[in-house]
């Protein structure tokens, strides 16, 4: 033992969990975090950062529903959004741009949540639902609803409200489930399920291509379309399903905060320490699936939000896994945000999924060849 | 551990006196755990089959034998890491299937070979994790969790790298950081799978004074695995020798550790000397090629 740490100062009794004994004892070394503010991390900064996300995303939304062919002010918004303005006002704002922005809103925390928790629970960043299979699941159910139910946007907007989600949701646990069957042997090895999963997704993918293919040419159109993922033309009717999965699941993914710390041990530690692995997982995983079908659902598959929003979220809260709230609030930033700068300022109606992927693929480079060089739980 | 806080460690028996003379009196017929008829196996090679085996409370008891030869098996059977084909594992007295995973988190701590650290993590932080079985929903992080923590910081002496990054820690400051993750468990028995490998020399002296300080003075029933036989032998009350999928020897370290013993179970041609300095044995293993 180093006998120079055994004699610091006894706390003081009764000290809460956030507070610190009074006068700090003399460090031996410098301390290398700058977070010392706050008692244990994840109560102060996570907090913190959860809170100013929250504001960021709020003022997203208000650009985005300012941003846009028809040039409105915020006021002009403010003004109809509490009943006043004209017609042609409410029009723009109430039936146009707020589904659009609300639409965007849930889907980018729907990802942002479900990319938190899977890579949480796989300790691996790269474990995302794009990249384990569970989005090109949801994708494949999506275009194959589009295609054999025939006819193009027109028929299938009642689709879009109902049987779309639904065959989503299928496409996306079938293709979860047999990912993680594959990939389990006595536990969940990360690698395992990333090498199955990207293989998943190249099957599942090479399936939707022959779809399109062999599909009608106004079909074809209408799914490859959607395929890119685009919040253009979203309607109320599709912004209900994620705001169902998304109220009902958070609460329980919340509930799962103290599990995903703790797993973040290891399999056997964390059973040591009480966990019941297998139900924990379980919910984990169901959550996640959810999420990712009800997001690809509304807007179609979105890519790399999933996985961006939880490690951005990550780093500026500086905590050793993505925290929940925050990772969906990063998300719904990003995927609004996009939006709109595609409407706003960028010329043509780019779709927000090509946005996110422009910048979400080469931080997943970054990545890659940062673990080369430095191996980490996340 | 500091004034300020008493840890719960439930005092079962008399706390283990010196390691071969301890009457054993009332504590001998409680059974901190127990395994009867077990039945152990991996995918599907068989490692044990019928096992019977006793650990009583309140003693240091190490499990050792060659490499293969099932100690990490039988600790994970007895940490419910590893369920068993066939048989029964009593936790004190209750079979252990009976128990839900954060009861037996309450009365039984684990510490793997292979512990993952995680990062951005305190050390503070990582010790509170092993607070989890005592809390829920509705009992979140108390003052008197605090103070346990507190307190298991000071046991190992990490009271001055709490505010430390675990990652930036040294092997034997992490090894000190697992064992006081362990200790806020609060689990009158403590499993420790292999706790000195990758330590030097000084620092598995360390933490095995520390486990046998975790044993006298709490009373917590300590079973651990451990390759050295000689510091085995002394920081031990009882050795288990593992063999060939069955008991071969048990008994005090003295009993055990026998050139005939360390013949069967290790392959080994060995001298057993009383220990110069503490009076233990001292296994000697014979070198025959440089006679």
């Amino acid at each position: 033992m180093t006998a120079t740490t055994a004699n610091q100062p006894a706390p003081q009794p009764g000290n809460g969990p956030g507070s610190r004994p009074g006068p700090r004892p003399r460090r031996a070394e410098p301390s290398r975090d700058g977070h010392r503010f706050f008692g244990r991390q994840w109560q102060g900064r996570v907090v913190v950062v959860t809170a100013v996300c929250l504001l960021l995303a709020i003022a997203a939304a208000l650009f985005g529903i300012v941003a846009g062919s028809s040039s409105l002010t915020v006021p002009d918004v403010v003004r109809t959004l509490v009943g006043g303005g004209t017609r042609a006002e409410r029009l723009i704002v109430l039936d146009l741009r707020l589904p659009r922005v609300t639409a965007g809103l849930l889907v980018g925390a729907a990802l942002g949540l479900a990319g938190a928790l899977t890579q949480t629970f796989a300790r691996n960043p790269l474990a995302t639902p794009d990249i384990i299979g569970v989005t090109s699941g949801a994708s494949l159910g999506a275009v194959s609803a589009i295609v054999l139910a025939g006819g193009g946007y027109s028929v299938a907007a009642g689709l879009l409200s109902l049987g779309l989600p639904l065959v989503a949701t299928l496409g996306a646990l079938v293709t979860a489930a047999a990912v993680y069957g594959l990939s389990w042997r006595g536990g969940v090895d990360s690698y395992r399920l990333i090498l199955i999963g990207i293989g998943a997704t190249a099957t599942l993918t090479g399936i939707t291509s022959y779809l399109i293919a062999k599909a009608q040419i106004t079909d074809a159109a209408a799914a490859a379309q959607w395929l890119v993922g685009s919040l253009s033309g979203i309607s109320w009717a599709s912004v209900w399903p994620v705001l169902i999965v998304l109220v009902v699941v958070t609460p329980i993914a919340l509930l799962q905060s103290t599990n995903l710390e703790v797993s973040q041990l290891g399999d056997d530690v964390s059973t040591g320490l009480g966990v019941a692995l297998q139900r924990h997982r379980l919910i984990v995983i169901l959550c996640a699936v959810l999420l990712t079908a009800a997001a690809v659902s509304a807007s179609g598959p979105i890519e790399f939000v999933a996985f961006v929003a939880p490690q951005i979220a990550r780093r500026v809260a500086r905590s050793g896994r993505p925290p929940l709230l925050a990772s969906a609030l990063v998300g719904a930033i990003i995927v609004v945000g996009g939006d709109a700068l595609a409407r706003g300022v960028l010329p043509g109606e780019i779709p927000v999924g090509i946005i996110t992927a422009v910048v979400g693929a080469p931080y997943l480079i970054r990545l890659l060849t940062r673990r080369n060089t430095k191996e980490s739980t996340l | 551990m500091t004034a300020t806080s008493t840890p719960r460690f439930r005092r079962a028996g008399a706390p283990a006196g010196s390691a071969a003379g301890s009457a054993d009196g009332s504590a001998a017929d409680s059974a901190a755990l127990e395994a009867r008829r077990v039945t152990l196996s991996y995918e599907k090679s068989v490692i044990f089959d019928g096992l019977d085996l006793r650990i009583e409370r309140g003693r240091v008891t190490t499990l050792v034998g060659a490499n293969g030869s099932g100690k990490s098996t039988v600790l994970k059977a007895f940490g419910r890491l590893l369920t068993p084909g066939a048989g029964t594992v009593e936790l004190d007295g209750h079979p252990v299937r009976s128990l839900s995973t954060r009861e037996v988190a309450r009365r039984l701590a684990i510490l793997p070979q292979k512990p993952l650290t995680p990062s951005a993590t305190t050390v503070r932080d990582l010790v509170s994790r092993g607070r989890h079985p005592h809390q829920s929903l509705l009992r979140p992080f108390t003052p008197h969790d605090s103070a346990v923590v507190d307190a298991a910081l000071a046991a190992t002496g990490l009271r001055g790298l709490e505010g430390r990054d675990a990652g930036s820690l040294s092997g034997g400051q992490l090894q000190r950081a697992w064992i006081a993750l362990i200790l806020a468990q609060e689990a009158p028995t403590i499993l420790l799978d292999e706790p000195t490998t990758f330590l030097d020399l000084s620092h598995q002296l360390d933490v095995l004074r520390l486990v046998r300080r975790i044993n006298r003075e709490h009373g917590a029933t300590v079973v651990m695995v451990l390759h050295d036989l000689s510091l085995a032998g002394r920081y031990s009350d009882r050795l288990v020798v593992l063999g060939g999928g069955r008991v071969i020897a048990d008994g005090t370290p003295w009993e055990v550790l026998t050139p005939a013993i360390l013949r069967e179970a290790f392959d080994l041609e060995a001298l057993v000397i009383p220990d110069p300095s503490c009076g233990s044995p001292l296994v000697v293993p014979v070198d025959t090629e440089h006679r």
